[in-house]
């Protein structure tokens, strides 16, 4: 007997990646997807990096409440997204709002949600998300009983949720993919690890080896995967949600990906955790650039897409700022009266004091 | 004296106390090297060290666990949680377990807690960040509640609740963090908790009040005086144990009362203060106690945060209210 057979290990895990930072693609491994579909990624990526920054600049005038910048996870979101059905279900975290919009939800909800309108949060009947859950491990919990609902009404769907390196140290994200795994759940379970949670790095986050590890003590299939390679993403979620459709159970991504900037703009200064030289080390893997060079190759990317795409997405940014900042302000009363099915008498009674305010 | 924003005198209290005492502990998310997503803790960590001050994984459950353990082993841990929506993931560790503590092992451990907690509206937080939960832990036996308004008090408070050999859960209120100066004295002071300030005399009606609403209070008893109306202010300070002593005083004197919180309105703390009001003082009242509050919603956050919030035009229709009974 080996001295250590007593020990449970696990072994090396090599993460998935498909696109080398060059450009070019492991053919074996290559996603089975069409030229309108690689062009499509690549036109959302770039499209949520254009949002983005846009999105930066409109919270900085005020225009936006609560924005968590995206850039650098693009393939993370959008890769993972693409992979799934529209009837397949998404319970995103804060920083999470590109997937369920590019699953639906129109983007000047998103704005009225940051702007703190509660219409923002009036998701359409056809989409199926959660709005972004504030309470990091939250949404790990809830998907499994999302899952849960799913597989008791014998839908053949799975329900993604995500969160980050700090959010698998909530002890929602074991409890979520425990029960999943007891449950056998339709699950996706993708921690985005882009190295930090605000200010702490992952190092000091846990000490296991892999965030992806932490799903084998839970039962379930758990991976490795380049975040930045757009390709790989939707490959691991195209793999995961055959399994949960096939009633396989769920799986874990552990997503490798870097934010470009800062937590949130409330306020946080990467120059105070990050160093120029990590951050330029991570310009080098950026997921657009990347995926740009393996289009190029195959003539199905040009400049004039790259200009057009960004002209779109501007443009689209502004006139969905602008439905937001045109909807009606929400009022006291609408708030009391979103409480309760029926507005009990106390509630009335307040909703009378407001309403006789506003009348004079 | 030194000037200092309310922010920089909590750090102060923290410091002269992590200095006074090795069994001092400063933990929570992002405490450390950064100093807080409020640079509360800034500096802490590189004057003490990491093993005195250090950050936590991301878990809340975790730090209020790991506070009640450094507890029993006689340390004096200071456990920040970030925002005050997240304490309903270390709700066991703060409500059902440090509380009770002390009665649990028959006095052999205590908890000699103090869990910070940023909180309170009028900042464009978003959701989960800005609300009142003094009730929730007003109602929770075992744990004082101590709520500062002014950096003189918030320093001294926070020094007296480290020494407290009972978890004091400390709100500290976003809006006051960095809105204006007080002398503060350098060095140690306590300011003890459980004692009301009575923050301006009058002789018509006497508004309760604490936190932010001191301000609000104070600037509508100044509208009030010019129109003849003799306000004074209690800053309640500390909201468990109340110090009903220094309320009925007060009521004695001017026969009338309102109580302003930022918080919803339904069975928060003006609710237990009316309450012991009417207990304690009835018979010196000329009209109903009445409460200027928050509807019974969830915070609005954003939009309308601000017409949600209490603010002088409501607290001086109270006033306006009882005086007029
Ligand atoms: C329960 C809870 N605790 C703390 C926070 C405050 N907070 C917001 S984001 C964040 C860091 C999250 O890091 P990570 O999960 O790695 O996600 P990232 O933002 O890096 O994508 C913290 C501590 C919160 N929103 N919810």
């Amino acid at each position: 007997m080996d001295k250590a057979s007593y020990e449970v290990r696990t072994n090396k895990v090599e993460l998935l990646s498909i696109l080398s930072l060059d450009g070019t693609v492991n053919k074996e491994l290559m996603p089975n997807l069409s030229d309108d579909q690689l062009r499509e990624l690549m036109r959302r990526m770039v499209f949520t990096r254009t949002w983005d920054q846009r999105a930066i600049s409109l919270q900085r005038q005020g225009r936006l409440g609560f924005y968590a910048p995206v850039s650098g996870q693009e393939a993370s979101m959008v890769g993972s997204e693409f992979a799934l059905n529209k009837e397949d279900f998404v319970c995103p975290g804060y920083r999470d709002m590109p997937q369920i919009v590019w699953h639906g939800l129109p983007m000047y909800q998103a704005f009225l949600y940051s702007k703190g309108h509660q219409h923002g949060g009036e998701v359409p009947e056809d989409v199926n998300v959660l709005m972004p859950q504030i309470i990091i491990g939250a949404q790990i919990v809830q998907s499994a009983g999302v899952a849960m609902g799913l597989k008791k009404r014998g839908k053949k769907n799975v329900v993604i949720t995500y969160t980050g390196d700090g959010g698998s140290s909530q002890g929602d994200f074991y409890e979520g993919m425990n029960f999943a795994g007891a449950f056998k759940l339709p699950v996706i379970f993708v921690v985005q690890n882009n190295g930090y949670a605000i200010s702490t790095p992952s190092s000091k986050q846990t000490a296991a080896e892999t965030i992806a590890q932490k799903g084998l003590a839970a039962g379930i299939k758990s991976v490795q995967v380049d975040g930045m390679d757009v390709l790989a993403m939707y490959k691991a979620v195209q793999d995961a949600a055959e399994r949960g459709r096939n009633g396989e159970g769920a799986t874990l991504i552990e997503a490798i990906t870097y934010r470009f900037g800062p937590h949130s703009m409330s306020g946080d200064d990467p120059t105070k955790y990050r160093t120029k030289d990590e951050e330029s080390e991570w310009a080098l893997k950026d997921p657009i650039v990347r995926f740009r060079k393996y289009l190029e190759t195959k003539n199905l990317w040009s400049e004039d897409d790259e200009k057009n795409t960004i002209e779109d997405a501007k443009q689209t940014v502004a006139d969905q700022i602008k439905k937001a900042e045109s909807t009606a302000k929400m009022t006291i009363p609408d708030l009391i009266d979103s409480m309760f099915e029926t507005t009990p008498p106390h509630l009335e009674e307040q909703k009378k004091a407001y309403l006789e305010k506003e009348g004079n | 004296m030194a000037q200092m924003t309310m922010i920089e005198a909590i750090k102060d209290g923290m410091r002269v106390e992590l200095e006074r005492d090795e069994n001092v502990l400063l933990f929570g998310e992002d405490v450390g090297h950064v100093g807080g997503v409020f640079r509360a803790t800034e500096g802490l960590q590189k004057q003490f060290g990491e093993d005195r001050v250090f950050d936590t994984p991301l878990a809340e459950s975790g730090i209020g666990g790991l506070a009640l353990g450094l507890g029993v082993q006689g340390f004096r841990p200071i456990a920040e949680i970030q925002f005050i929506g997240f304490i309903f993931e270390a709700m066991d560790s703060i409500c059902a377990q440090a509380s009770r503590m002390r009665y649990r092992s028959g006095g052999k451990y205590n908890s000699p807690i103090t869990f910070r907690t940023p909180f309170g509206g009028g900042v464009h937080a978003p959701e989960l960040h800005t609300d009142s939960l003094e009730g929730l832990m007003m109602q929770t036996p075992g744990i004082k509640v101590v709520i500062p308004s002014n950096p003189y008090d918030a320093k001294g408070l926070l020094i007296s609740a480290i020494r407290d050999n009972d978890p004091v859960f400390f709100m500290e209120h976003l809006k006051l963090y960095r809105s204006f100066r007080d002398e503060v004295p350098e060095g140690e002071y306590t300011v003890p908790i459980g004692k009301a300030n009575v923050v301006r005399e009058g002789s018509d009606v006497t508004i309760i009040t604490y936190g932010n609403m001191v301000h609000t209070s104070l600037k509508a008893a100044e509208e009030l005086e010019k129109q003849g109306v003799q306000a004074e202010v209690i800053d309640l300070r500390t909201l468990m144990p109340l110090d009903i002593d220094t309320i009925v005083q007060s009521v004695k004197k001017t026969n009338r009362a309102i109580v302003v919180q930022e918080a919803q309105k339904t069975s928060g703390a003006a609710a237990e203060i009316m309450a012991q009001i009417n207990e304690k003082a009835i018979l010196h009242l000329e009209a109903p106690v009445i409460r200027v509050t928050a509807p019974d919603t969830v915070v609005a956050f954003g939009q309308i945060e601000k017409e949600w919030l209490p603010n002088e035009k409501k607290v001086i229709a109270g006033v306006k209210e009882v005086i007029n009974f």
